[in-house]
C-alpha cells in the first residue's frame, strides 16, 4: 500500500498524469477554434468505448497488440536502444503464423501453438537481424530497422501471392479454424467483440518483462549496457550478444502482434501498401509509460481506448478521428519533454508557497 | 589578505536529500578579491552548498544574500545575472565546437541576422589576456588538452560578467604543472577583483592561494579559519575531527615471485597510433609497483591491455606463467585481476544503478549471486552493506542510485568491489582522485595491505606524492616506453620530474 503510495507520489507519475491532462485539454481548445463542441465529443468518445458490451470488447483488443508493441520498444529502450523495426517485426510474425496456419493442417489447439510459435519465432528472428547488423557491421539500428520494415513488407507480398494467394482479392487465404485463437465463447457474451487468447498472454508478457528486466541476470545486462555500456564492457559483460539478444526478444514481442492480428483477429493477411503502424504507437506506449510494465498497462489502455473511440466522435459530434491523433501527439510531447511539466509543477509549488508565507 | 566588503553571504543554509541532511544551517561570508576555500570530508555538502549558491538546488530553509540583498536563485540563469558563475567538474563544452563558439553558445552577439563572431572572439582574446588564461579562440575544444578545456569554463563564466566564480576540484583533473598555471590565473582573477569560492581537497593548494577556509563536517559549517594562521595538520584535523597521518606507514616490502610478466608488448591507441612501444613489466606477488608520468603516455593504453580492454598488437602478458593475452576484460577478471579505472562515471559504475547493484557489476553472474539467471537480492545486498561497513561509505543505503552520492563515496564503492574480489593483482588508476585526506589515507592503507597479503600491485598516477608514498619500485613512462627506473627512498620529486618530461636518464626496462 505505502509502494503503491509512493508510486503514485512520484515526479514521474505525475509528469505522465499532467501530460495526459494537458494532452486532452489542448485537444479541447483546437476542437473550440474549429467550431465544435469538446464536451460532447468526448462524451461521444467515452459512449464509444463504455457504450456496449461489443464496444468494450473491441477497445480491449485495440488494447492487446499496444501492450506488446509497448513492451517491444520498451525493452531496445532499456538497452539504450531504439527499435522503430517492430513494425516489420509484426509483418513477419504474422507471415510466420499465417504459413503455418494456412500450409500446415494440424489438430486445434496444437496448431495455434504451432503457429504462434512460428510466427513469434520469425518476428524475434527479424529483429536479431537489426542487432546483428549493428554490432557485427557497425550499421545504426535505426536505418536498417526502416529498411528491414519495407524489405518485410514486401517479402511478405511475395509469398502470400506465390503460395496463398486469393483470387480476385488483395489479400490471402484464411487461416484453417483448428488454427485460430479466439474465445468463441467469451466472443459471443461480448456480441461478437474479437477477443483472443492474445489478451491472456498480454498479462503474461507483462509480468514477465518485469520480472525478466528486475530480477534476472539477463535483465540486469540489459539496464547496464543501456545505462552505461563502457562500464557494461569494463565489468566484462558481452555487450554485443546483449544488444542482439535484446533485439531478438524486441522483435519476438512485435512478432506476437503480427500473431495474434492473423490467428485471433482477421484470419488473413493483407496485401496492404504500408506496415500497420502499430510499432510507432508502441514507441508513444513505451515513452508515457516510462518502459516500465505498469506504465505501460496503463499506455496502453489510455492510448487504445483512445484510439478506439475517436470512431465514436466523428459519428457522435462530427469531429474528425484526427483530433485523437493529435491529442495523443501533445500527451507525448509533454511527456517526453518532461523539463516543461517540470518548470510547471515548480510554478505551482513555489507559488504555493508564496502563498504560505505571505 | 584582502579586507573587502562581503559580496555573497549564506545564512543559515540546509538542505535534505531523503535519507540525509546534506546541508545543515551553514552560514558562509565570501569578501570581495578573496579566494574562498571550502574543505570537508567526501559527501560533507560542499557541492551541495555551491549548488545551491548556483541556482541549481533550492535551499530548504535559509537565505542568500548578494551585496547585502537577499534573493531567490531559482536557477542558474538567474545566477549567471546576479554574476555568479560556475566551473564544474564535468565540463559542459560541445567538442565539435571551437572556443569561441562554446563561450557564446546560449547567449550569442547578433549582428543583423548574423551572429557577431568575429567581435565575440576579439572580446574573448580581450579577456584571455587580461587574465592570462592564453587560449585559443579558433581551437576546437576536441583538439585541446583537459587543462585548456577548463580555461574555456573559466572563460564563459568571465564573457556572462561573473564577478563570483565558483570552483568544483578544479584541480582533481589537472597535471601537476597545469594545476600551478591554474592556481596562478586564481591569483590572477582576484587581483583584478573577482571573488572565487573553491572546493579543493587538496590541503596544500588551499595553503598557496586560498585566504579563508570554512570547513564543512557532515553538513555541518565547523568554522572559517584565516589560512595564514594555520597549517595542513590543523586544517586536515579540523575536517575529519581526528589527528590524520599524511605518510602512510609501511613495511619494507616482502615480495615472492614474478606474478605479471610482460614482454615487449606493443599496443595501439584509438588514433591507431603506438601508444604501448614494446615495453616489458615484472611485478611479483607482495610488491607495489608504481607508474609515474604525465597523462597520455600510454599508461591508459597499457592497462587496458592487462585488463583485457583492449586488443594487443604483438608481445605477451602473462599472469602466472599463464598467457592473458587474448582476454576480455572478464576473462581477465576471473585470472585475478582487479581494476580500479580512472575515470569512475565512464567505466567504473552504472550511475542509475542503486549500491547494492553497482557492488556486483562485476559477479552477479557468479553462481553465489545467480541461481539459473535468477538473481539472489539478499546476496546481492549482503555483500553491499558489507562494503558499506567495511569501506566506510556514506549513503543513505544500498538502494541509492549511486549518481546521487558524492564523488568520494562513489570511489570508495569502486575499490570495495575490487579489492572484495581478492584479486592475485590489483591495478588501481588514480585510485584517490577526488578523495579527502582521510580517505586518501585509508585507500593507500588498503592497497598496502593488499601487498602485505601477498598480491601484486600496479599503481598508476598523476601525483608523485601519491606514487612515493605507495611504491615499493617506480616506474616512468615517457611517450610509450618505460624511461627509468628507481625507488621511493632513492628518488625525488626533481628526478621523476625531469623523467617525466622525457629527459632520458639511460636504461629501459622495467
Ligand atoms: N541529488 C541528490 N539526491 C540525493 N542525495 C544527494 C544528492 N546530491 C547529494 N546527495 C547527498 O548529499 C550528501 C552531500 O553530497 P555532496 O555531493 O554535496 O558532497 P561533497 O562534499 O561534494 O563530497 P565530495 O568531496 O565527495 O564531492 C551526500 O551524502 C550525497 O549522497
Ligand atoms: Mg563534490
Amino acid at each position: 500500500m505505502n509502494k503503491l503510495k509512493a508510486l503514485f507520489a512520484g515526479e514521474s507519475v505525475k509528469i505522465s498524469l499532467l501530460s495526459i491532462v494537458l494532452g486532452l485539454l489542448i485537444g479541447a481548445i483546437v476542437m473550440i477554434a474549429g467550431g465544435y463542441n469538446p464536451l460532447l465529443a468526448y462524451q461521444s468518445m467515452l459512449e464509444k468505448i463504455f457504450g456496449n458490451a461489443y464496444d468494450m470488447g473491441e477497445a480491449l483488443r485495440a488494447i492487446v497488440p499496444l501492450i506488446f508493441t509497448g513492451l517491444a520498444v520498451a525493452i531496445a529502450f532499456r538497452a539504450g536502444m531504439f527499435n522503430i523495426g517492430v513494425d516489420g517485426q509484426i509483418v513477419m510474425g504474422s507471415l510466420g503464423a499465417l504459413m503455418v496456419g494456412n500450409m500446415i493442417s494440424m489438430p486445434p489447439i496444437i496448431h495455434a501453438i504451432v503457429a504462434i510459435i512460428a510466427g513469434t519465432l520469425l518476428g524475434g528472428l527479424w529483429g536479431a537481424l537489426v542487432g546483428v547488423l549493428k554490432t557485427k557491421r557497425g550499421i545504426n539500428e535505426v536505418i536498417s530497422c526502416i529498411m528491414l520494415n519495407w524489405t518485410a513488407l514486401y517479402l511478405s507480398h511475395m509469398v502470400i501471392k506465390a503460395f496463398m494467394a486469393e483470387e480476385g482479392t488483395s489479400r490471402s487465404q484464411s487461416i484453417q479454424e483448428s488454427a485460430s485463437i479466439q474465445i468463441n465463447w467469451l466472443s459471443g457474451l461480448l456480441d461478437g467483440a474479437r477477443i483472443h487468447w492474445g489478451f491472456a498472454l498480454a498479462v503474461v508478457a507483462l509480468i514477465a518483462y518485469h520480472f525478466y528486466m528486475n530480477r534476472t541476470k539477463w535483465g540486469y545486462e540489459i539496464r547496464a549496457v543501456g545505462n552505461n555500456n563502457h562500464a557494461a564492457k569494463y565489468a566484462g559483460m558481452n555487450v554485443s550478444q546483449v544488444v542482439i539478444r535484446t533485439f531478438f526478444l524486441s522483435g519476438m514481442l512485435g512478432g506476437m502482434v503480427g500473431t495474434f492480428e492473423v490467428l485471433g483477429v482477421f484470419k488473413y493477411m493483407a496485401i496492404a501498401s504500408a506496415t500497420s503502424g502499430l510499432g510507432f504507437d508502441g514507441i508513444a506506449v513505451a515513452l508515457l509509460g516510462m518502459n516500465g510494465a505498469l506504465g505501460i498497462l496503463l499506455a496502453a489502455a489510455l492510448f487504445g481506448s483512445l484510439m478506439y473511440g475517436a470512431q465514436g466522435m466523428s459519428f457522435g459530434a462530427n469531429v474528425p478521428g484526427e483530433v485523437i491523433k493529435m491529442v495523443i501527439s501533445i500527451i507525448i510531447f509533454f511527456a517526453a519533454a518532461p523539463g516543461m511539466i517540470r518548470w510547471l509543477l515548480n510554478k505551482t509549488k513555489r507559488s504555493k508557497q508564496a502563498n504560505r508565507e505571505g | 589578505m584582502h579586507n573587502g566588503e562581503i559580496v555573497l553571504e549564506l545564512k543559515g543554509i540546509t538542505k535534505r536529500f531523503p535519507g540525509i541532511v546534506a546541508n545543515d544551517q551553514i552560514s558562509l561570508q565570501l569578501r570581495k578579491g578573496e579566494i574562498h576555500a571550502l574543505l570537508g570530508e567526501n559527501g560533507a555538502g560542499k557541492s551541495t552548498l555551491m549548488n545551491i549558491v548556483f541556482g541549481l538546488y533550492q535551499p530548504d530553509e535559509g537565505i542568500i544574500e548578494l551585496n547585502g540583498q537577499p534573493i531567490v536563485m531559482d536557477g542558474p540563469n538567474k545566477a549567471i545575472e546576479c554574476g555568479i558563475g560556475m566551473v564544474h567538474q564535468h565540463f559542459k563544452l560541445v567538442p565539435p565546437f571551437t572556443v569561441t563558439e562554446n563561450i557564446i553558445l546560449g547567449m550569442e552577439p547578433k549582428r543583423g541576422f548574423g551572429t557577431d563572431l568575429k567581435g565575440a572572439a576579439s572580446r574573448i582574446a580581450e579577456l584571455s589576456k587580461q587574465y592570462g588564461l592564453n587560449v585559443n579562440p579558433e581551437a576546437k575544444i576536441e583538439s585541446i588538452s583537459i587543462g585548456m578545456q577548463q580555461r574555456v569554463e573559466i572563460m564563459k563564466t568571465l564573457y556572462r560578467g561573473a564577478e563570483i566564480i565558483i570552483f568544483d576540484e578544479p584541480t582533481a583533473v589537472l597535471t601537476p604543472q597545469e594545476i600551478t598555471e591554474l592556481l596562478q590565473i586564481m591569483k590572477r582573477l582576484v587581483d583584478e577583483g573577482k571573488s572565487i569560492l573553491l572546493i579543493t581537497h587538496k590541503l596544500k593548494e588551499i595553503m598557496d592561494v586560498a585566504d579563508r577556509c570554512t570547513i564543512i563536517r557532515r553538513g555541518k559549517m565547523i568554522e572559517t579559519v584565516t589560512v595564514a594562521d594555520t597549517n595542513q595538520e590543523t586544517l586536515a584535523e579540523k575536517m575529519v575531527g581526528h589527528r590524520v597521518q599524511f605518510k602512510t606507514d609501511k613495511r619494507p616490502a616482502n615480495p615472492q615471485d614474478s606474478l605479471l610478466d610482460i614482454a615487449n608488448l606493443v599496443v595501439t591507441a584509438e588514433n591507431g597510433q603506438r601508444a604501448v612501444d614494446g615495453i616489458s613489466l615484472s611485478i611479483r606477488a607482495g610488491e607495489v609497483v608504481g607508474i609515474a608520468g604525465v597523462d597520455g603516455n600510454g599508461q591508459t593504453e597499457l592497462i587496458e591491455a592487462i585488463t583485457g580492454m583492449r586488443p594487443i598488437e604483438s608481445g605477451t602478458i602473462r599472469l602466472e606463467g599463464r598467457d592473458v593475452k587474448h582476454g576480455s576484460p572478464r576473462t581477465a577478471s576471473e585470472a585475478g585481476i582487479s581494476y580500479i579505472p580512472q575515470d569512475r562515471h565512464k567505466h567504473g559504475l552504472v550511475l542509475d544503478f542503486d549500491v547494492s547493484e553497482n557492488a556486483v557489476l562485476k559477479s552477479y553472474y557468479e553462481e553465489r549471486f545467480n541461481h539459473k539467471g535468477l538473481l539472489d537480492r539478499q546476496a546481492i545486498e549482503e555483500v553491499a552493506e558489507r562494503h558499506v561497513e567495511q569501506f566506510d561509505i556514506r549513503t543513505p543505503g544500498i538502494h541509492t542510485p549511486v549518481r546521487s552520492m558524492s564523488g568520494g563515496n562513489q570511489q570508495k564503492l569502486i575499490i570495495a568491489r575490487e579489492i572484495a574480489k581478492e584479486p592475485k593483482l590489483l591495478i588501481a588508476a588514480q585510485p584517490t582522485r577526488g578523495l579527502d585526506v582521510g580517505a586518501i589515507e585509508f585507500v593507500h592503507k588498503q592497497l598496502i595491505a593488499e601487498r602485505d597479503k601477498g598480491k601484486a600491485v600496479l599503481l598508476v598516477s598523476f601525483e608523485l606524492d601519491e606514487i612515493i608514498n605507495v611504491s615499493d619500485r617506480i616506474l616512468v613512462m615517457f611517450n610509450g616506453r618505460f624511461v627509468g627506473e628507481t625507488t621511493p627512498e632513492t628518488t625525488s620529486d626533481q628526478e621523476l620530474g625531469l623523467l617525466m618530461a622525457g629527459k632520458h636518464q639511460g636504461g629501459d626496462r622495467g
